[in-house]
């Protein structure tokens, strides 16, 4: 196809060329616009918050919203980020995301490895179990989890309250229990990419199974951790509801969830909402423009590997 | 000759012996790391998962003040009973969640397969549009909440001062987010606004998945571009497909933060009324009551699992085959 168009294009071009090129231009180009005017259409919300973040109050209450803006500047942002502790929260989200991704990295590889590189008789169905209970929506374990979390006890160095309930620990033990599943669905995938032949060559020198889990199946799953890793930070760091649900003091909230709570006490008017709800984005998007490549490719081995 | 010698040396070597290898007996040390690979997150998960989703059922059929355990009656169906005659918002929100359903799987869905396909060739700037449409999915479902509040609040927003309906008093003052039959349909636009992305990501990288030479031999028999979209190319992306489905059902079930945000933080809001937040008003509202919210929760399960058990048939049919 290339080519002919290729040969043809000078000649075309030299006698009565002009049809075909007219042709060919006009449904690229209205593709293009198609997608600009879409993707512009798309960032507007987030244009718009940006906007208002960037004005004084003084300026909107008194001009409208949708005005020309009399300067713009940081303002809220830095009071948003001062007055409310913000850094305390993105502290809390780091204690709680750093922890619950490396753990939930740990515990799916190691059931990745179980069900991928042993024929033991239940493996479908363990690998069943984990990718649904990853499925199920929280809600419905909401109930009996809360009542669960406020008897569990926990010694006083890991939790505060002393139970699960209203401690880091607690919702760190959920993410992982949880966010387990879709890792160990896209782990077992990748592992099994693995020839066969490379844990048996192991096995058959004697190298005890746990040598070749760390020494040979970890090392060549780099690509896929890195994909998870990514995805699954982003997600933690995201969650709203389990720490909105399982915590009680305000002030141990993660910064997403104790968004909710700032936007009435110190977030009184749009503009400083806005400014507060773009900083606690600011961590998502610079992993997810830095590490795009991973992001992307973790949602999709998931998807497309099966 | 003497390489062809070797190589059926070595193959017939590596035939008998190392055929099945994981016969060879697993020392004692190997089975207790295996066990203890499996056991520690399985424990996690049956303990903190799969036993609260039991325990929802097993709730659901009795009345508890939530307070000890001691207070825990037995009352067969009654909770079921009541939330079906007797709980106002039951059937709006069984509606919501149907419509929140069908109206992701009939406009964002589709928009997201389309954006994919126009973005499936070499066109310039394709990265920048597809960085834009994709944006959202990386914000979390609760910020997104938060945006679009700024976007349609009745006095400041985006929304109502470019309309000009931002006037109080005026004739035409919108609500959107406070008029019940309104705001739904504004929750619902705020939550597109992060699905298409989603969709067109999976379903771009499925579309790069299809072998070329599919689509060649399409061309070359004739065939126009609808009709290789529809013959060629949805055929041969099934695994995608079902995931888009399950995606788009599960995400349909689960949806909380965006509502509750958008509901002014207490997540009961006339129009807005979700089994999810009815579940979690239940569990730690004002009045909890978790015989109500766990047969909530039940309903929720068994519409979930309808989707889940489909998705698994699916994926792991092949493997018990091979």
């Amino acid at each position: 196809m290339t080519t002919t168009t290729a040969t043809d294009l000078p000649k075309a071009a030299a006698s009565a060329g002009r049809p075909p090129a007219r042709s060919r231009k006009p449904r690229g180009l209205g593709r293009h616009v198609f997608l600009a005017l879409v993707s512009v259409g798309w960032l507007i919300p987030l244009a718009w918050a940006l906007f208002t973040s960037l004005r004084s109050y003084s300026d909107t209450a008194e001009h409208g919203y949708l005005s020309w803006p009399h300067g713009l500047s940081f303002d809220n942002f830095s009071t948003a980020f001062d007055q409310s502790g913000m850094p305390h929260f993105f502290w809390n989200s780091l204690l709680i995301t750093v922890p619950a991704v490396l753990l939930t990295l740990l515990f799916a590889s190691a059931v990745a490895f179980f069900v991928s590189r042993f024929d033991f008789r239940f493996n479908i169905a363990l690998l069943m179990l984990f990718t649904a209970g990853n499925l199920l929506p929280a809600q419905v374990i909401i109930t009996p989890l809360y009542k669960l979390y406020l008897q569990l006890p926990l010694p006083s160095f890991l939790s505060g309250s002393g139970y699960f309930y209203d401690s880091a620990f607690g919702v760190i033990t959920i993410h992982v229990a949880y966010q387990c599943g879709f890792c160990v669905f896209v782990l077992s995938n990748y592992m099994r990419t693995i020839p066969r032949e490379i844990s048996e060559a192991a096995l058959v020198d004697g190298a005890p199974v746990w040598r070749q889990y760390f020494q040979i199946i970890l090392p060549l799953c780099r690509p896929a951790f890195a994909a998870l890793a990514t995805l699954e930070s982003i997600w933690i760091y995201n969650d709203f509801f389990w720490s909105l649900i399982l915590m009680e003091t305000g002030d141990k909230r993660p910064v997403t969830s104790a968004l909710a709570g700032l936007s009435g006490e110190y977030f009184t008017n749009p503009n400083l909402i806005a400014a507060g709800a773009l900083l606690t984005c600011i961590p998502t998007l610079a992993i997810y423009l830095i590490l795009q490549r991973h992001f992307v490719g973790g949602l999709t081995i998931g998807a497309s590997k099966t | 000759m003497a390489l062809t010698a070797d190589v059926t040396g070595k193959n017939a070597k590596a035939a008998a012996p190392r055929r099945r290898p994981r016969t060879r007996v697993l020392s004692v040390g190997d089975k207790l790391f295996l066990a203890v690979l499996i056991g520690v997150p399985l424990l996690a998960l049956l303990a903190f998962v799969w036993l609260p989703a039991l325990a929802s059922v097993g709730i659901s059929f009795t009345q508890w003040d939530g307070i000890g355990l001691s207070s825990i009656h037995w009352v067969g169906l009654q909770n079921y009973k009541n939330i079906f005659t007797n709980y106002p918002p039951f059937w709006p929100a069984v509606e919501h969640n149907i419509i929140w359903m069908v109206f992701t799987a009939l406009v964002p869905t589709p928009a997201g397969i389309f954006l994919a396909y126009q973005l499936d060739r070499k066109i310039r700037f394709s990265r920048v549009y597809q960085m834009a449409i994709f944006l959202p999915v990386v914000l979390s479902t609760a910020v997104v909440g938060f945006i679009w509040e700024i976007v349609y609040d009745p006095d400041h927003g985006l929304l109502n001062n470019a309309l000009g309906t931002n006037n109080p008093s005026g004739k035409h003052y919108i609500d959107w987010l406070g008029d019940p039959h309104l705001n739904l349909w504004a929750v619902l636009v705020a939550s597109a606004w992060r699905h298409t992305g989603y969709v067109m990501i999976l379903y771009l990288a499925g579309l790069k998945s299809v072998d070329p030479s599919l689509r060649e031999a399409a061309a070359i028999d004739g065939a126009n571009g609808r009709q290789t979209f529809l013959r060629v190319i949805v055929p041969a992306m099934k695994p995608i497909n079902v995931t888009i489905i399950v995606v788009t059902v599960m995400e349909s079930l689960r949806a909380f933060d965006m509502v509750y945000v958008l509901s002014g933080n207490n997540g009961s809001k006339q129009g807005l009324e979700l089994l999810s937040l009815l579940i979690t008003n239940n569990t730690v509202g004002e009045s909890p009551r978790p015989g109500y919210g766990s047969a909530l929760a039940t309903v929720l399960l068994v519409v979930s699992l309808a989707a889940i058990v489909t998705f698994l048939v699916q994926n792991f049919r092949k493997e018990r085959q091979a």
